[in-house]
């Protein structure tokens, strides 16, 4: 009798293990009335970066009380977006970059929140250009822009004066880039110039450079990539010759986004080419001192040469409620927006978070139009903390330039294509560039084609 | 030892009786299981059931109907047949990814097969301190995978202050780009996996080798052989069932290689260093539009077949072999 007692005993806890394994399986509840969204912010902030971030989530809940916000980190890259997007785990509001909009409206993977954006105020001063990489096809904006760059060279003005430059004159042609590079590799050692050649933004920087060599690497109606082209090849060339002629990109030729951002804040980089707004990852998250970074506008030459643009949406999650979307543009609208638009919250917020020591004041393009940007840039001017002349070679040339956007077919599979033809010419000396790029050529249309189906 | 049968009558309707009536022992058994202990197993089987089905057999099985499917895993798949099959064997990359799992596995086992074993024989032989060096041995295994990696890919450095290029640098050796290179990157993956992984395969070396009887070595002395006559003769022999476990688990392990490229190389420089897994991976997460995840589990059941194919022809190959 004890013995069967201890066996249903034992039986009943596994009964309550099951159960509990299986309620791990299930989906927590929201209770009724109250809506909670969670929102991005980036991962690895310091600290006053995430009291700066609460700060503005209770000012936040107070204006709206219905609401709650949760913050989840976030940080987009290719590879992890995809996983969360598949998973269902992405926050409610979350951020992509321009190059992703269209594919991922015309896919359904994001929610549609035309309706709630049509009724913000700002709604139809959104600058076209921008405003069209969150456009459906019917017009309808099921993502927000709230930050558009334009590349830059970004430099190392210690490394620069040690290698006997004047850190107030970047080089304003690629044959100086060359030339700088290689005094900055001589003199300290360091590369002179670096570039990302993983993780899909080896193809994003080549295509930024071949952009400024005045090519394109697609052609002027998206239905063929141009890969197989004299810039292309002219720029590749150009990374050769640094590369094995002068030695002077130093030893990694595996950067991606944050690890070239990493070297650079460590001052082991003289140069390099990324968005014109790096300024606040590389201080926030890399400690950068800021009395070494230098910004110049990047070079171009060549007959039609151009600068790559880019930027930041803000989108919701497929998974959300209508409720939950309301509440999710209304964020956008406070936290992406507001800050942009509307004088008072402007100043406030520039003001909070010069307070607590966050840059204000990186450079950045005009999301609505040039008589907007320069009202906003004007509310915000007192709060300004960011070295602004170290950035003016890059201020004061970026809107001359003309702005070409990325790609718009098969964006991150040809970059991902790409990346294996920058790492071949930087890790083999005899790479035949001219069979690279009929491969990566052949590759590229295979998925244009596939992408027209 | 044989035991003789006794002598046996003609089977009689009676003896044969049993072997008529399974259907009613069967029908005895479901009602003997129904009262006696069957519930019971049952439901103390219920928690692993559910374990593994929510955790294994579930996702298998998803993954063997996606293989079929186009699908962006938020909206509505579709059936495309074998076109995910296809896609995958008309990949020029594929070939490229088979070869390098394969460079992979012969490095690994030319480095990294033979090393635990004489690591694991001479620390047989020794008489003090074997606790010491079973623990000195064992201690790459217990550091999480993710940080080794990322301790190594800071040793891998290719600048001349990188800490391999300075060490070999105070032996008069030039700074190797490791990791940078597409001739020295797959090498350098398999010398950190022979690191990692070695400690564990010399334990269980070890354990094999301390069940072989010293009457074997004695003997052995006795007919004069040495010691290298003595392992040859008598330890690998002995052994022949724990080699023939660890072969095919490495050979297993290799060919599912991905922590070592993912983490240090991301399969570059110039796909130098992706495998068959990290293609997997990236057909599955490369694109963040949504990855072709019909091609990565199209892909991922040929891999499964084929290493199943292997360890059946591999095991009926040296079924004489095995001690077991």
């Amino acid at each position: 009798m004890k013995s069967h007692f201890t066996r249903r005993g034992v039986g009943a806890i596994a009964l309550v293990s099951a159960g509990v394994l299986l309620a791990g399986c299930t989906t927590g509840g929201e209770p009724a009335g109250d809506v909670t969204i969670t929102v991005a912010i980036d991962a690895g902030l310091e600290q006053e970066a995430r009291d700066n971030f609460d700060a503005r989530v209770d000012l936040f809940e107070d204006a709206n009380p219905g609401i709650k916000v949760e913050a989840q980190e976030y940080t987009w890259t290719a590879t992890t977006f995809t996983a969360d997007l598949a998973g269902g785990t992405l926050p409610h509001v979350f951020t992509i970059p321009f190059t992703d909009g269209r594919g991922l409206i015309a896919g359904g993977q994001i929610a549609d929140i035309s309706a709630e954006v049509a009724a913000l105020p700002y709604a139809d001063q959104f600058n076209p250009n921008v405003a069209q990489a969150g456009q459906a096809a019917d017009g309808g904006q099921w993502a927000v822009p709230i930050a558009a760059y334009g590349q830059g060279l970004h430099y190392n003005r210690a490394l620069f004066e040690a290698a006997g430059l004047d850190p107030d004159s970047p080089p304003t042609t690629w044959a100086q880039v060359r030339e700088y590079a290689d005094k900055i590799a001589e003199a300290t050692g360091e590369a002179g110039y670096a570039t990302m050649t993983a993780g899909n933004t080896g193809g994003w920087i080549l295509t930024t450079l071949v952009d400024a060599f005045g090519g394109r690497t697609e052609n002027a109606d998206a239905s063929a990539p141009t890969i197989d082209s004299p810039a292309v090849k002219e720029v590749l060339e150009f990374l050769k010759a640094l590369r094995w002629e002068d030695d002077s990109m130093g030893s990694n030729f595996l950067y991606e986004w944050g690890t070239i951002n990493q070297d650079f804040a460590s001052g082991r980089i003289g140069m390099y080419v990324s968005g014109g707004g790096n300024y606040g990852n590389l201080v926030t998250q890399n400690a950068l001192d800021p009395d070494d970074y230098g910004l110049a506008a990047l070079p171009l030459q060549g007959s039609d040469p151009g600068l790559l643009g880019g930027g930041t949406l803000a989108a919701v999650s497929p998974n959300a409620s209508d409720a939950e979307k309301a509440a999710a543009v209304k964020w956008i609208d406070f936290y992406y927006l507001a800050k942009l638009t509307d004088e008072a919250t402007a100043t406030q917020t520039a003001e909070l978070a010069a307070s607590l020591d966050q840059p204000v004041g990186a450079p950045e393009l005009p999301i609505f139009n040039q008589e907007q940007f320069d009202s906003y840039r004007s509310w915000i001017e007192p709060s300004v903390n960011v070295p602004v002349d170290q950035m003016a070679p890059y201020t004061e040339a970026i809107f001359d330039q003309p702005l070409i956007p990325e790609p718009r077919v098969a964006t991150q599979d040809v970059y991902a294509l790409l990346d294996t033809v920058v790492q071949a010419v930087l890790t083999d000396q005899n790479a035949d560039i001219a069979k690279l790029l009929a491969d990566a050529q052949a590759q590229a249309q295979a998925l244009y084609d596939r992408a027209g189906q | 030892m044989t035991q003789i049968a006794p002598p046996t009558a003609p089977p009689t309707r009676e003896a044969a009786a049993p072997l008529v009536r399974p259907a009613r022992r069967r029908s005895g058994g479901v009602r003997a299981w129904a009262t006696g202990d069957g519930p019971h197993i049952l439901v103390f089987l219920i928690p692993l059931f559910v374990a593994f089905g929510v955790f294994s057999w579930w996702p298998i099985g998803r993954a063997v109907v996606m293989a079929f499917q186009r699908t962006n895993l938020v909206t509505a798949p579709t059936w495309v047949g074998w076109q995910n099959f296809e896609n995958v064997l008309r990949d020029p990359l594929l070939g490229v990814a088979v070869g390098n799992t394969l460079t992979f596995a012969v490095l690994a086992l030319l480095i990294g097969y033979p090393i635990p074993l004489v690591v694991a024989v001479l620390m047989s032989e020794v008489r003090r301190l074997r606790g010491l060096f079973s623990a000195l041995a064992y201690l790459p295994v217990v550091i999480p995978p993710v940080v080794a990696a990322l301790l190594w890919k800071f040793f891998y450095d290719a600048s001349p202050t990188g800490v391999f290029n300075t060490l070999l640098g105070m032996l008069g050796i030039p700074k190797q780009p490791w990791l940078q290179d597409q001739l020295t990157a797959m090498p350098s993956l398999v010398l950190f996996a022979t690191w990692s992984a070695a400690g564990g395969t010399v334990i269980i070396y070890l354990a094999a080798l301390i069940s072989v009887p010293p009457e074997l070595y004695d003997a052995a002395e006795v007919d004069g052989a040495g010691i290298w006559r003595k392992v040859w003769h008598v330890t690998l022999p002995q052994l022949r069932g724990v080699l023939l476990v660890t072969f095919i688990l490495q050979i297993i392990g290799t060919a599912q290689v991905f922590l070592e490229p993912f983490l240090f190389t991301g399969g570059g420089p110039a796909n130098s260093t992706t495998t068959i897994l990290l293609l997997i991976y990236k057909y599955a997460f490369q694109n963040s539009l949504g990855g072709d995840y019909g091609a990565a589990t199209a892909l991922s059941l040929m891999l499964a077949v084929v290493l199943a194919l292997f360890s059946l022809l591999y095991f009926r190959l040296t079924r004489g072999w095995s001690t077991s």
